[in-house]
Parts: structure tokens; sequence; C-alpha cells
């Protein structure tokens, strides 16, 4: 029974992480590819560190909780590295399916408080 | 107290943290986990200027709990965008105004942005007043912003940033 469950976990996994990577492959601009690998693997990898946490508490009698923590650093680290990829290519001025909002030059105070950027 | 103890939540935070790494629950590890929370926060003091306060430990709750679902939600939404063909996506950058003003508050919010359905935040303008968020698809941008505010923004102020509890 559990390891029916486990092999669904860790096969919705798998599945989440594979269209995430597909995701990188077939989306068509920078910042759609950008949403492939945060959202889709976010799931991916939660839902095999839920499959690792419950084989490892079953297994050695013990209730294993360590996975909360990858979880736990991962959602602090990759919407910030995600953030950050998006601003750097605003600020590059990567080309995009949608029209990119104007602010760099005119509403956005820190580009003319350093026109040395 | 603010003396010995600048940072109880995080104190707390550490300990917790220190146990999970340790992954055993014995007393030595307790009696360490507690020590390295209450020695960190003196070490890290520059980085928390302000003391954090949770106003509306239920609010937070159910922010945490739609947080979950929204991930869920947006992970089979994002997948199916994608296998469905790229052709057909509507990506727009919308502005969201901020109505929060503390940086956590605001980093939180962004953060949430991020891992949710099919949007992620791009720039935060200099004066922190509007987030820049790109989404994915969508037919109606002025419904997402909306939602943004009302799912996301609005709880974590009034946890966050509310004066009177």
């Amino acid at each position: 029974m559990i390891d029916i469950l486990l092999s669904l976990l860790i096969i919705t996994g798998a599945l989440f992480t594979f269209i995430g990577s597909l995701g990188l492959a077939r989306l068509r601009d920078f910042y759609t590819r950008l949403h492939g690998p945060t959202k889709a693997t976010t799931l991916g990898v939660g839902c095999l560190l839920i499959a690792s946490a419950v084989y490892f508490s079953v297994r050695d009698e013990g209730v294993s909780l360590h996975e909360v923590l990858v979880t736990l650093f991962l959602f602090i680290t990759a919407p910030v590295s995600a953030h950050l990829l998006a601003k750097a290519a605003l600020h590059l001025k990567v080309r995009s399916l949608a029209s990119t909002p104007a602010p760099d030059a005119t509403t956005n105070p820190a580009v003319q408080r350093n026109p040395a950027d | 107290m603010r003396r010995f103890l600048p940072h109880p939540l995080l104190t707390v935070s550490l300990a917790i943290l220190w146990l999970l790494l340790a992954n055993q629950l014995s007393a030595g590890h307790v009696v360490l986990g507690a020590l390295l929370g209450w020695l960190i926060p003196f070490a890290t003091s520059s980085f928390w200027p302000e003391r954090i306060r949770i106003r509306h430990p239920l609010t937070l709750l159910r922010f945490l709990l739609v947080f979950v679902i929204d991930i869920v939600r947006g992970s089979f939404l994002v997948a199916w965008l994608i296998l469905k063909g790229p052709a057909r996506l509507r990506p727009v950058f919308v502005e969201v105004p901020l109505a929060l003003e503390t940086d956590l508050a605001i980093g939180l919010l962004a953060n949430t942005i991020s891992l949710t359905p099919g949007t992620v935040s791009a720039r935060l303008s200099a004066d922190k007043r509007t987030l820049i968020v790109h989404t994915i698809d969508t037919g109606d941008a002025a419904a997402l912003v909306a939602e943004i505010k009302q799912r996301y923004e609005t709880p974590l102020k009034k946890v966050f940033e509310q004066e009177n509890a």
C-alpha cells in the first residue's frame, strides 16, 4: 500500500520536473521560459521530498524531517533567483513576447539616479 | 528582555531549524539548538533592525494554506500551458501598486508571487510603490492584479503591518 503511494508520488514528481524542463526548451522567450523551472519544478521537487520523508520515516522507525528543510530553502531561494533573472533581463531589454514595461527610463528613479549603470 | 532576547521569533526558528538539521529530538540537541538560537541573533542583529511582530496568527495560517493550494494549482496550470503549446500563450507584464510598506512584507509578497500560478515578480520600482509582475498567460490583466492584491497582499498587510492588533 505504502509502496503504491510512494511510487505515485515519485512518478508525479518526476513528471512535473520533466514538464518544467520541457518548458525551458519549448517556450519562446526568456520570460515565459522562466516559468517552467520555477513553477512546475516546485511541485515536482515537493512530491519527491514528501516521498523521501515518508519512505525514511517508515523504514527507520523515526520521523525523518530533513526534507522540510530542503523545501524551505528551495522556497526561499527559487523565487529570489527567478526575480533577479527577470530583473536582469528587463534591464538588458531581452526580447519579449509581452510588451515590456517602459519604466526603465521614465518612471524608475533608480535609473535616473545612476545613469552610469 | 529586549537586550537579552532581541528576536524571540528568530531564536525559536533557529532552534527548530537546528533540530531539523540534526534530524533527531534528543535533550542535547534541544539545548544546543536553543543556545545557537540565542547567540546567532546577536551576531546578525545588523540585518534585523526591527523586531518582527506577527499580529494575526490565524490570518497567517490561512495565508499559508492559500499559498500551498496556489502552488499546486499553479503547477498544474503551468504544466498544462507548456504541454498545450507555447504558441497560444498571452504573456503580459502587469504593474501591481503596493499598499505594503515594510521590506519584509514586500519581500514576502514578491516571493509568494514568484512561487504561485504563472507569475514571476520581475522588478520593484525604486520607490517601492509598484511591483512589476510577468505573467505567462492571462486574458485579463486587471483581474490578475486584483487577485494578487486580494489573495496575498491583504493578509500580509494585516499580519505584518497593521498597528492595532
